[in-house]
């Protein structure tokens, strides 16, 4: 067990490379109940997210999710967050664990109007069952047609006799649901789809393999890959930034729409290595031997059998096939920018 | 479990003498702590290594860990075909994924190591 955003959380189980592969060929289990929940509700809801969120939320019907952020002028993120509309004029704001209170400080200092905001992180223990066995372990243990739960979808419903949304989202490259659960319920429904899942190959995973999965994914981590330093169009994101009239303006949108419009200075890109040795977190990225930057996640990928890392580069030298070399030890291992994600999952 | 014959560390290597040479490995708690290993560094043959001093890295998924030499000693042969072969520190930690051998400054130096009794117990202890 180790702390994590104020929580105890099991880096494994049965262990990470087992856990991992699970979730690839048939599916995991993880209590991610450390996530942040935030509620914003009244008729200026969506004109307050539409202010403080980069994508468009007019986008979202009701019983639709949608990956985003909160820029600061900068342009860069106080956090990455998933927003669901859960009524007419009733969000959900999913937010990490390490940044609740950053993150409540800063909405509340974008003054919010017309609506209500929520802390409602102490009422929700959130699942995710993920992997290409998910669907079939969870439509046994609820009468909701998962079917009709598209990519990015919910439904509210019940899951083993207890309410729950169920969310068609997750943090893996993989199929799969998260279950937004009342704190005393999460144990049984944690049990049931044990019990349900085992003949499917279903193993409890932990904080380990979700970051192998979201890496190999090229998903990011707050606080690794993109900060208050990093803009959404120098991390990659900007397909989640709106520059739709109709959206209006929000925080940060002159810097992302020039950066967008001009370039970026830099860009986050991925690569694995040439030689042996495994990339992590702060090791140095030479390009030449220009000391350019530092890897911002890296590990080695239990499913591709290598080394990857993501890091930022000058975006003129960021390319496709660049070489670089990452400082391990005080040696330069070799290493090539590859395209990302580094895995997509069989459709 | 550990070997009788073996002498310890406290970091959790294992030394099997042999004469005037000594093999040299990483204990099952200590495969048991780090998890899948994926990634092993060793020595050069012929290097000189103090005791106590680095002589590698062993990483799995989640963790880095030095390696140090629980004894004064020349690096005479070096398990090469581990670096292919990471896994098996996992599964054999304390025969087939030996790492170095070294020949021994002094043999009876092993003799201040810990025994397999005195090690099992300081296991128990860091277990708790």
């Amino acid at each position: 067990m180790v702390p994590f955003g104020g929580w105890e959380m099991p880096i494994e189980y049965s262990g990470l490379i087992a856990e991992h592969m699970a979730v690839r060929t048939a599916a995991g289990l993880f209590d991610v109940s450390h996530m942040g929940e935030f509620e914003v509700a009244g008729p200026g809801a969506l004109l307050f997210l539409q202010r403080v969120t980069a994508n468009d939320v007019a986008k979202l019907g009701v019983g639709q999710a949608q990956y985003s952020a909160l820029p600061m002028s900068t342009g860069c993120p106080v956090d990455d967050v998933i927003v669901y509309r859960l009524a007419a004029e009733r969000y959900l704001l999913v937010v990490n664990a390490a940044n609740i209170a950053r993150d409540w400080e800063w909405l509340q200092s974008q003054q919010p109007s017309g609506c209500t905001l929520d802390d409602k992180s102490d009422t929700f223990a959130l699942l995710a069952l993920q992997g290409p066995k998910s669907e079939v372990i969870l439509q046994g243990l609820t009468p909701l047609d998962l079917k009709g739960i598209g990519f990015y979808r919910f439904a509210h419903g019940s899951v083993c006799g207890q309410e729950a949304i169920v969310a068609r989202t997750g943090y893996t490259g993989e199929d799969g649901f998260e279950l937004f659960l009342a704190p005393d319920a999460a144990a049984a429904v944690w049990r049931g789809l044990i019990e349900a899942g085992r003949p499917h190959g279903l193993v409890p995973a932990g904080l380990g393999a979700r970051d192998t999965l979201r890496l190999e994914a090229r998903m990011m981590l707050y606080g690794n890959d993109m900060d208050e330093t990093t803009t959404l169009i120098e991390a990659g994101l900007g397909w989640i930034v709106s520059f739709d009239e109709a959206k209006g303006d929000f925080s940060g949108r002159s810097v992302l729409l020039e950066q967008k419009t001009k370039g970026a200075p830099r860009k986050l890109i991925g690569f694995e290595t040439t030689e042996r040795g495994i990339p992590r977190h702060g090791y140095p990225v030479f390009l030449g031997d220009e000391h350019t930057s530092a890897v911002t996640s890296g590990t080695y990928a239990p499913f591709l059998q290598k080394a990857i890392g993501l890091a930022y580069l000058p975006a003129a030298r960021a390319s496709v096939g660049t070489e670089l070399a990452v400082g391990i030890r005080g040696r330069r291992i070799g290493a090539r920018v590859v395209p990302t994600p580094f895995y997509k999952r069989p459709r | 479990m550990y070997p009788q014959g073996y002498r310890y560390t406290k970091d959790h290597e294992w030394l099997a003498v042999e004469g005037d040479r000594g093999r040299v490995g990483i204990t099952d708690y200590a495969q048991k702590q780090l998890g899948d290993v994926v990634f092993v560094e060793l020595p050069e043959l012929g290097r000189k290594l103090a005791t106590g001093e680095r002589f590698g890295t062993v990483e799995s998924v989640k963790a880095v860990s030095e390696l140090y030499s629980p004894i004064a000693g020349e690096v005479v042969e070096v398990n090469t075909p581990l670096a292919d072969k990471p896994e098996m520190i996992n599964q054999d930690p304390h025969g087939a994924a030996w790492m170095i051998v070294v020949k021994l400054a002094d043999p009876a130096l092993a003799g201040s190591l810990l025994d397999a009794a005195a090690y099992e117990a300081l296991v128990a202890t860091e277990a708790k």
